[in-house]
C-alpha cells in the first residue's frame, strides 16, 4: 500500500506521492510550504489552527491540508486568492490578542507567527481600541515558562505530552477567547523529555529558562551535530554565539530521534564552554612540565612508544570520535593491548510515543563505535592492567581521585591526551591538548550501529588538536608527511584497512542523517528490545 | 417547569399527545396508552426491514440538519464486527429550543422505545442517552423511566422477551453548548474535553470510542415508534408542503407572542398560521418585527419573510433561513435588533470551544464590535469589518459554531441596517455605557 503512488498537482507542480499522504506533505514535495501552526509531522493533527486551508478543485470549501489526504488527479491551489484571504484572516485573528513584544521575545527570529505575518499578513490591525487579553507568566516546570499572552493555542505542547510523552500534564483550559494552556495542579512539566514543548511551540509562549534572554535567534550559529549524552545518538544542532555554546536543540532524523531530544541531552553542554583548558603540549622536564611546540611533543610521543614494549593500556572517554579511538588504537598495535572506554551509567528514560527512542543508561555516545574498534567498557580491569603496563594512554577520560592517584604511581609511561589536567597527574610523561567533540569534526556509532557525523561547532582553545591528528602524525613518522591525515574524513578512511566494517565508507557517504553499518554482530548488550511501542 | 397548554385544534398531535398527562410517565401508564407495541414489533422484524420502513417514512433528523434518518442508519456497517453505538442527543442547548425537554418530561418511555428500536436496527450494543446538564427534571424523569424499563424487562438481556439485548445508559452533560454537536458529544461521553472532531472519519465509520456510531436527536427517535405502529405511508402522508419534508414537527415558540410554548404541526403548515392562530399573534398593540425560525444559529427572518413561509425544511430555506431545531424566537416592534444580535454573539463567544482560531477569536471580536456600536462609538467602517470578519468565520472551521455566530450578524446587518446606522449616527441613545 505504501508503494501505491497518486499523482496530484500543487500550485501547478505535478508530484507523485504515496497514497494517504496529507496535502501539506505532498506540497513539500512540490516545493510549496503550506503555512501551518498546529500541524507537526511528529504529532497527531487536530486541524485546529485553520492556517493550512487550501483550495482543492471540486471541493465545496477550503480544506485543511494537514488532514486531507491526496487523491488521484487532485488539483490543489495553496496560493489562490481565497486560500490567501483565509490565511490572512487567521493571522489577523491570531494577532488581535498577541502582544507585539517581539523585541524582548526569545522566539523572535525563529517565530512562525512572525514569519507568516511578514510573508502574507495584513499590514495593520483592525482590532483598534481594545485592550489585549492579559495573563501573567506561569512557571510550568524546572526549565519551562509559559507566557499565555503569546499563546496561539495550537496545542502542539498538549499533544506532545499526551500522545508522545504519555504524560498528560497539560490541557486547554477554559473556552472561547479566555482559553489558555493549563497544567495539572499536582504536577509539573518535569518529564525527562518535556523540553521538546519549547521547540514545538511555534511562538514564544513556552520558553526555556536556561536560554531565557541569552541570545537573539539571528545571532546564533547552528552546527549539525550528534548529542554526546548517551548511546541513542540523537541528531542535534549546537547553537553558538561568539564561540560559546548557548543551547542544544534537536535536529530532525526520522530514523533516530524524529524531532525530539531529552532534557538531559539538552542541558549537557556546559562542559563545552570550560575555560580551564590545556592549550599547549606539555613535556616533562625533570619534576615539572614545560610547554612546547607540536613537533617536539609528537617526537617525544613517538620516542615513548618506540622505547617501550610489552603491554599498553588505553583509557578513553566515551565521547571520543571513531576516528580518534581508531587511530589511537593503531598507535599501540605492536603491544599487548587493553583498551577501555568510559561509560557512565544513569537511569533509562524512554519517550514512549516513539519506538526505540530513549535516554539510555549508557551515557556514552560512541560505545558501539569503541566496541567495533576493540575497546571494551571493562574500565576497572583496564585500570588494574594500567598499573603494570609499559605505556598508558589516557584519552580525555574523566578520572576519579583513586584512578588519578593510581596512574600517578604507575610504573609505565603515562601519556595524557586531554582537555584538562588534574593536579594529581602533574608528573605524567607527556600531556597533549585535544579538542572536545564540539571543537572537531568526527563520527559516532550509536547503539543501532548507525554511524553519524558531527561538525565542529566552535574553535579549539590554543594549540589543541583532535586526537586522531596526533595519532595520525605519530603513525606517519617524523617530519611532514603526506600519509598523515589532515581532516577527520581522511582519518576515517584510514580505519577501513584495519577494521573492515568501515571499509569503503567515507564521510560523504554518511551524510547528515547517518548510515547503518553492516556489522553482522549481535545487538549491543543491554539494549531493551522493542521496549517502546 | 410549566405545565403544557392544551393543544390547539390546528395542531397535529402525535408526539405531544401525552404532554401534561402525568400518567404517561410510568411504565404501566405508557403500556396502557399503547406503549412498547412498536418495540415488540421491531424486535420481531429484521434490522434491514426497520431501516427500510424508516427510510420510506421520509423521517429527517429533527436536531437541525434534517438528514434522512433511515439513510443515516443504513451507513452503519451491516456486519457487527466491532461494537456499534447509538447516541441519543438530548443535549438540547440551542437558545429558543425546548421541545426535547418536554418529550423527556412527559413521555420518557416514548424516547426509550425509540432508542431501543434504533439501537436494535443499527446493531448497537448500547445506546448512550446524553442529557443536558441543566435539565434537572428531565434527568430525574428519564432516570426513573430507564430504571423501570429495565425492571419490567423492556430493556436488558432479553428485551420484551425477544431474546435480544438492548441497553440504554444515561450520561449527563456538564453545561457546554458545544457538546450538542455530535462529535463533541462523543468526546464528552468518552470523558474528554467536549471539542468537535474533524470529519472524516464520520461517526458511522469511527465514532464513539472509535466504533461505528449513529447520533440521533430525541424528537427523531421519539417519532420512530409511531412510524412502526402506524406505517411509513401514514407518516409520509403527513405533509402539506414539499414532499421531502414529512411527518410532524414540534416547534418551540418563545419571545414576544401571546401564547409561547410547544406546538406540533404537520410539515408544510404555513408559518403565519402557527404564529397567529396557534400562538395567538403579537401582544396587543404590537406587530412582529423579526423571527428566528430554527434556534439562534440560523439567519434572522423579517416578518414578511416569515409570514410568507411554509414550515418545513425547504419552505424556510426558500425564505432565506433554515428550519434548524424549530426553536422560534419571535421579536416584535419594541425589539432593539442590534442589542439582540449582540446577545446572540456574546452567547457564541462564551460557548466557543476555543479550538479553531476563527471561532475562538472571531466570536469574541464580533461581540466587541457590536458592543462598541451599542455604546455609541460605532463607525461606518464597522459594517465592512463585521461582514469581512463573518466571512472569515463562515465555512472555515471544524464545526459550525462560528458560522452560527456569523449568521444572525450578517442577516441582521442586511435586514435591519437602519438600526445599526441609528446607533452609529448618534440618533439613538446608547444601549450600554462605556466600561
Amino acid at each position: 500500500m505504501a508503494d501505491e503512488l497518486v499523482n496530484v498537482t500543487i500550485d501547478g507542480m505535478p508530484v507523485s506521492v504515496p497514497k494517504g499522504t496529507p496535502i501539506i506533505e505532498a506540497a513539500k514535495q512540490a516545493g510549496v510550504l503550506v503555512p501551518h501552526y498546529c500541524y507537526h509531522p511528529s504529532l497527531p493533527s487536530p486541524a485546529v489552527c485553520r492556517m493550512c486551508l487550501v483550495e482543492v478543485e471540486k471541493a465545496p470549501k477550503l480544506m485543511p491540508a494537514c488532514v486531507t489526504s491526496v487523491v488521484e488527479g487532485q488539483v490543489v491551489h495553496v496560493n489562490s486568492a481565497s486560500a490567501k484571504k483565509a490565511r490572512e484572516g487567521v493571522l489577523e485573528l491570531l494577532l488581535i490578542n498577541h502582544p507585539l513584544d517581539c523585541p524582548i521575545c526569545d522566539q523572535a527570529g525563529e517565530c512562525e507567527l512572525q514569519d507568516y505575518v511578514f510573508q502574507e499578513g495584513r499590514a495593520g490591525t483592525r482590532y483598534a481600541e481594545y485592550a489585549k487579553r492579559y495573563s501573567p507568566v506561569e512557571d510550568f516546570g524546572p526549565d519551562i515558562l509559559y507566557v499565555p499572552n503569546r499563546c496561539i493555542l495550537c496545542t502542539r505542547c498538549v499533544r506532545f505530552m499526551e500522545d508522545v510523552a504519555d504524560a498528560p500534564v497539560l490541557n486547554v483550559s477554559e473556552r472561547g477567547d479566555r482559553a489558555y494552556i493549563g497544567i495539572s495542579e499536582e504536577q509539573k512539566l518535569d518529564h525527562a523529555w518535556s523540553g521538546n514543548v519549547v521547540d514545538l511551540c511555534p511562538v514564544g509562549s513556552l520558553l526555556s529558562k536556561d536560554f531565557l534572554h541569552k541570545a537573539r535567534a539571528w545571532d546564533l550559529d547552528k552546527t549539525a551535530s550528534v548529542c554526546p549524552g548517551c548511546t541513542q545518538g540523537c541528531n542535534v544542532s549546537i547553537d553558538t554565539r561568539d564561540d560559546v555554546v548557548i543551547r542544544i536543540r534537536p535536529r530532525p532524523n526520522l530514523e533516530v530521534n524524529r524531532h525530539f531530544m531529552c532534557d538531559y541531552g539538552r542541558a549537557n553542554y556546559r562542559w563545552m564552554n570550560r575555560g580551564d583548558r590545556i592549550e599547549a603540549p606539555l613535556v616533562r622536564d625533570g619534576a615539572r612540565h614545560t610547554a612546547t611546540d607540536w613537533d617536539t611533543a609528537l617526537a617525544r610521543f613517538e620516542q615513548v612508544l618506540r622505547g617501550a614494549s610489552g603491554s599498553a593500556v588505553i583509557l578513553a572517554t566515551g565521547r571520543a570520535s571513531t576516528e580518534s579511538l581508531g587511530l589511537v588504537r593503531r598507535l599501540v598495535d605492536r603491544f599487548e593491548v587493553a583498551a577501555a572506554v568510559q561509560v557512565p551509567l544513569g537511569e533509562e528514560a524512554p519517550l514512549s510515543g516513539v519506538p526505540n527512542l530513549a535516554l539510555r543508561r549508557e551515557r556514552a555516545p560512541n560505545l558501539a563505535g569503541a566496541e567495533l574498534l576493540g575497546y571494551t567498557p571493562q574500565w576497572a580491569a583496564a585500570m588494574r592492567q594500567a598499573l603494570s603496563a609499559a605505556v598508558v594512554i589516557v584519552l580525555d577520560a574523566d578520572l576519579d581521585q583513586a584512578d588519578e592517584a593510581a596512574l600517578a604511581a604507575a610504573p609505565g609511561m603515562v601519556v595524557l591526551l586531554g582537555t584538562v589536567i588534574a593536579d594529581a597527574l602533574r608528573n605524567v610523561e607527556l600531556v597533549l591538548p585535544v579538542t572536545t567533540m564540539a571543537e572537531e569534526n568526527g563520527t559516532y556509532v550509536n547503539r543501532d550501529h548507525r554511524i553519524q557525523r558531527y561538525q565542529q561547532a566552535k574553535s579549539q582553545p590554543g594549540m589543541a588538536r583532535p586526537a586522531w591528528w596526533i595519532a595520525g602524525e605519530v603513525l606517519a613518522g617524523p617530519g611532514p608527511s603526506a600519509d598523515a591525515p589532515s581532516t577527520a574524513a581522511e582519518a576515517f578512511e584510514l580505519l577501513g584497512e584495519r577494521w573492515p566494517v568501515f571499509a569503503g565508507l567515507g564521510h560523504g557517504d554518511i551524510g547528515y542523517t547517518g548510515r547503518v553499518l553492516r556489522t553482522g554482530s549481535a545487538p549491543v548488550p543491554g539494549r531493551a528490545e522493542g521496549a517502546a511501542r | 417547569m410549566g405545565f403544557p397548554h392544551p393543544s390547539h385544534s390546528k395542531e397535529t398531535v402525535v408526539l405531544s399527545r401525552y404532554f401534561g398527562d402525568a400518567g404517561a410517565r410510568t411504565y404501566d401508564g405508557w403500556v396502557e396508552r399503547g406503549g412498547y407495541e412498536a418495540l415488540k414489533r421491531a424486535l420481531a422484524m429484521t434490522r434491514d426491514a426497520i431501516v427500510e420502513e424508516v427510510k420510506a417514512s421520509g423521517l429527517r433528523g429533527r436536531g437541525g440538519a434534517g438528514f434522512p434518518t433511515g439513510l443515516k442508519w443504513s451507513f452503519m456497517p451491516k456486519d457487527v464486527v466491532k461494537p456499534h453505538y447509538l447516541v441519543c442527543n438530548a443535549d438540547e442547548s440551542e437558545p429558543g429550543t425546548f421541545k426535547d425537554r418536554e418529550i423527556m418530561r412527559w413521555t420518557p418511555h416514548a424516547l426509550i422505545e425509540g432508542c431501543a428500536i434504533a439501537a436494535y436496527a443499527i446493531g448497537a450494543e448500547r445506546c448512550y442517552l446524553y442529557i443536558r446538564g441543566e435539565f434537572t427534571e428531565p434527568w430525574k424523569v428519564m432516570s426513573a423511566a430507564v430504571e423501570q424499563a429495565y425492571a419490567m424487562g423492556a430493556l436488558g438481556a432479553d428485551a420484551l422477551g425477544s431474546g435480544k439485548r438492548v441497553d440504554i445508559v444515561l450520561h449527563r452533560g456538564a453545561g457546554a453548548y458545544i457538546c450538542g454537536e455530535e462529535t463533541a458529544m462523543m468526546n464528552s461521553i468518552e470523558g474528554k474535553r467536549g471539542n468537535p472532531r474533524i470529519k472524516p472519519p464520520f461517526p458511522a465509520v469511527a465514532g464513539l470510542f472509535g466504533m461505528p456510531t449513529t447520533i440521533n436527536n430525541v424528537e427523531t427517535l421519539s417519532a420512530v415508534p409511531h412510524i412502526l405502529n402506524r406505517g411509513a405511508a401514514w407518516y409520509k402522508a403527513l405533509c402539506l408542503g414539499n414532499p421531502k419534508s414529512t411527518g410532524t414537527k414540534l416547534i418551540s415558540i418563545c419571545g414576544h407572542i401571546q401564547r409561547p410554548g410547544n406546538y406540533e404541526v404537520t410539515m408544510g403548515t404555513p408559518v403565519k398560521e402557527i404564529l397567529y392562530d396557534m400562538a395567538g399573534g403579537p401582544k396587543p398593540g404590537r406587530t412582529f418585527k423579526a423571527i428566528i425560525p430554527g434556534g439562534s444559529s440560523v439567519p434572522i427572518m423579517t416578518r414578511e419573510e416569515a409570514e410568507a413561509a411554509l414550515f418545513d425544511y425547504e419552505g424556510i430555506v426558500e425564505q432565506g433561513s433554515m428550519l434548524g431545531s424549530a426553536g422560534m424566537i419571535v421579536m416584535d416592534d419594541t425589539t432593539d435588533m442590534v442589542y439582540q444580535i449582540w446577545r446572540l454573539a456574546r452567547f457564541y463567544a462564551h460557548e466557543s470551544c476555543a479550538q479553531c482560531t476563527q471561532c475562538r477569536e472571531g466570536t469574541a471580536w464580533t461581540t466587541r464590535i457590536l458592543e462598541r456600536i451599542l455604546t455609541g462609538r460605532g463607525k461606518q467602517d464597522d459594517f465592512q469589518l463585521l461582514l469581512d470578519l463573518c466571512d472569515n468565520m463562515t465555512g472555515k472551521t471544524i464545526c459550525v459554531l462560528s458560522d452560527s455566530c456569523a449568521a444572525p450578524v450578517v442577516s441582521g446587518i442586511q435586514k435591519f441596517r437602519s438600526e445599526f446606522e441609528a446607533y452609529i449616527a448618534g440618533a439613538r441613545e446608547p444601549a450600554m455605557a462605556v466600561v
